[in-house]
């Protein structure tokens, strides 16, 4: 009979255990979601006045003004895409066989060399960026889409670097041996056989070099001198006003891509990757 | 030994340090003369720490200088920690098996890929004294007008601007933690069980030794990132006291170029501070990590 009693309490208890976490867990997920709920909410918003809770009148207002022959947002989305699908490219073309150099080799002032690599996701961009400004105007790179692109690469190496060095740490050069003794030639040796074994590898580089690219306010703005209007940068200066439908639409335009393009490569994605530091960096 | 046996790692390398040398370094170095007061383009050769001094030491930028540093510091520890420890909290939350956790992790991760500008405009939306909070609370009659609401958003203590981070931040830290949790399984601490070790136990000599050095790498990414970061403390802070960047910024886009001068000192500063807390940050954790 004791035990019976002693039982019933144990079970009970853990009904309210697993009843408090659950609780715990749909609390979490609501505090996360909410930030991104008000932007839906503004978004389609009219006339919403204090102290309603729910916007009564709903308007396409500002989709409309972000899709207006005067928007501004066209052209922004066009050169953060650009900027992003260049930066991405050469980004992991200039990557790689450094990755390579690092993931295979075992060499003289190896760690130094990381930790250069490293370096720039510890000290702040705007210090590189307002270094570099007086020189770019020099040179005819401030203020156009080029000067933008090479300054991205700043923040965007360290991580596809250290994304691609983590897949060569896994990986066996002889087969390259292999497929060029059966004579194949060093692109097929590439295309055949190194490129499909570091893929995984390249698409998580690519996201991150995208992410990191696609998010960049203050490089841009800084080197981009006002000439260059990317979404960021139109977003920052729509967020000083005080449309709030037409700042939750375009926010939403911004981040749509990014997520979309994290659901579609989330299952190359782990958290062991080194390269999910660049998440910090949007 | 072949021409390419001997050079084949330099060239190898040679791409990507030609990016970090002339672009990073070679951007910071510059910066750095221009601090020292160096600016060719209008006449000025001489070096000196003027500017330095300038921000630090005269009645016209201390205030400014000082304050900024006391609230860049506080948004910066302040979002790190407490972004540390809701991390490790909800991932432990987040660990246990239960039904709709690929759901719940899932949701938990979505925003890892919103920027910065958009997480500071979120809690804009939520926190002002028009927003979503003040007028639920409305709702449930605790104010009557959007000014009865406390200014937690544009505030001088940079309360918008921790609230941004941390909701930032949180899942950031969490999925690296819950990475180290899912690939330990359950086998020490069902060791530590079977010794007799209670929750409370196993958690502080089991779990936080295995997730510490996640979470501590998290944290110093967080921490760099927060003290140099421009946009939330832009959108989210107040004219007195600004944040170092912030200030930084505006002298750098002063008309008059002699301003670059004080605005390159700031940022010089906030690189060598930061620099310098996170090497220290990650010479104690690594000394920490050892002794467990």
């Amino acid at each position: 009979m004791a035990t019976h009693t002693a039982n019933h309490d144990h079970s009970a208890r853990q009904r309210l255990l697993r009843a408090l976490h659950y609780a715990a867990v749909v609390l979490l997920i609501f505090l996360l979601l909410t930030p991104l709920i008000a932007f839906l909410f503004n978004a389609f918003s009219f006339r919403w006045f204090y102290p309603q809770l729910f916007p009564t009148e709903l308007s396409l207002r500002a989709w409309e003004s972000i899709v207006a022959a005067n928007s501004k947002v066209p052209e922004a989305l066009w050169n953060s895409t650009i900027l992003a699908v260049a930066v991405t490219f050469s980004s992991v073309v200039i990557g790689l066989p450094a990755a390579r150099a690092l993931g295979l080799y075992k060499f003289r002032g190896k760690r130094i060399i990381e930790f250069l690599i490293i370096s720039p996701t510890i000290v702040p961009g705007i210090a590189v960026a307002m270094g570099l400004n007086i020189n770019f105007i020099r040179w005819g790179l401030a203020g156009n889409l080029l000067g933008v692109g090479l300054v991205h690469l700043v923040p965007v190496m360290p991580y596809v670097v250290l994304t691609l060095a983590g897949v060569f740490a896994n990986y066996d050069p002889d087969f390259e041996q292999q497929a060029r003794s059966l004579g194949a030639g060093t692109l097929r040796t590439f295309w055949h056989v190194t490129l499909p074994a570091i893929f995984p590898g390249i698409v998580v580089a690519s996201l991150f070099a995208y992410l990191i690219s696609w998010s960049q306010y203050i490089l841009t703005f800084l080197i981009g001198a006002g000439q260059v209007i990317t979404m960021p940068v139109l977003l920052f200066s729509t967020a000083s006003g005080s449309n709030n439908p037409l700042i939750a639409a375009m926010s939403l335009v911004f981040v749509a891509p990014s997520i979309l393009i994290l659901v579609l490569t989330a299952r190359f994605l782990s958290g062991k990757s080194s390269a999910i530091g660049g998440f910090g960096q949007l | 030994m072949t021409f390419w046996d001997r050079w084949r790692i330099p060239i190898m390398l040679a791409p990507t340090l030609a990016v970090i040398v002339f672009l990073f370094l070679g951007g910071l170095a510059y910066g750095t003369l221009v601090s020292l007061g160096w600016q060719p383009i209008i006449g000025r050769t001489e070096i000196s720490l003027r500017a330095y001094h300038s921000i630090m030491f005269s009645e016209q930028y201390a205030a400014v200088f000082w304050q900024g540093l006391a609230l860049t510091i506080w948004v910066s520890v302040g979002s790190t920690v407490i972004s540390a420890m809701l991390a490790l909290a909800t991932a432990l939350l987040l660990r246990r098996t239960f039904i709709g956790k690929r759901l719940a992790t899932f949701l938990y991760q979505l925003n890892l890929p919103v920027p910065h500008v958009v997480a500071a405009i979120g809690i804009l939306f939520l926190f002002s004294q028009s927003g979503l909070l003040s007028r639920t609370g409305a709702q449930l009659g605790l104010f009557d007008f959007p000014r009865d609401f406390p200014v937690l958003v544009k505030d001088k203590f940079g309360i918008g601007m921790i609230l941004s981070f941390v909701w930032k931040e949180v899942p950031f830290i969490g999925v690296i933690v819950l990475a180290v949790l899912q690939s330990l399984g359950v086998d020490y601490e069902d060791l530590a069980r079977s010794l007799g070790a209670n929750r409370w136990q196993r958690f502080l000599y089991v779990i936080l030794p295995l997730v510490m050095p996640g979470l501590l790498s998290g944290s110093i990414l967080v921490f760099a990132f927060t003290f140099g970061s421009y946009e939330v403390p832009a959108i989210l802070g107040v004219r007195f006291p600004r944040t170092l960047t912030v200030t930084a910024v505006r002298f750098f886009r002063n008309p008059d170029l002699n301003a670059r001068t004080e605005g390159m000192a700031i940022s010089v500063i906030i690189s060598i501070i930061v620099f310098f807390l996170v090497l220290g940050y990650m010479w104690l954790s690594r000394r920490t990590v050892r002794q467990d």
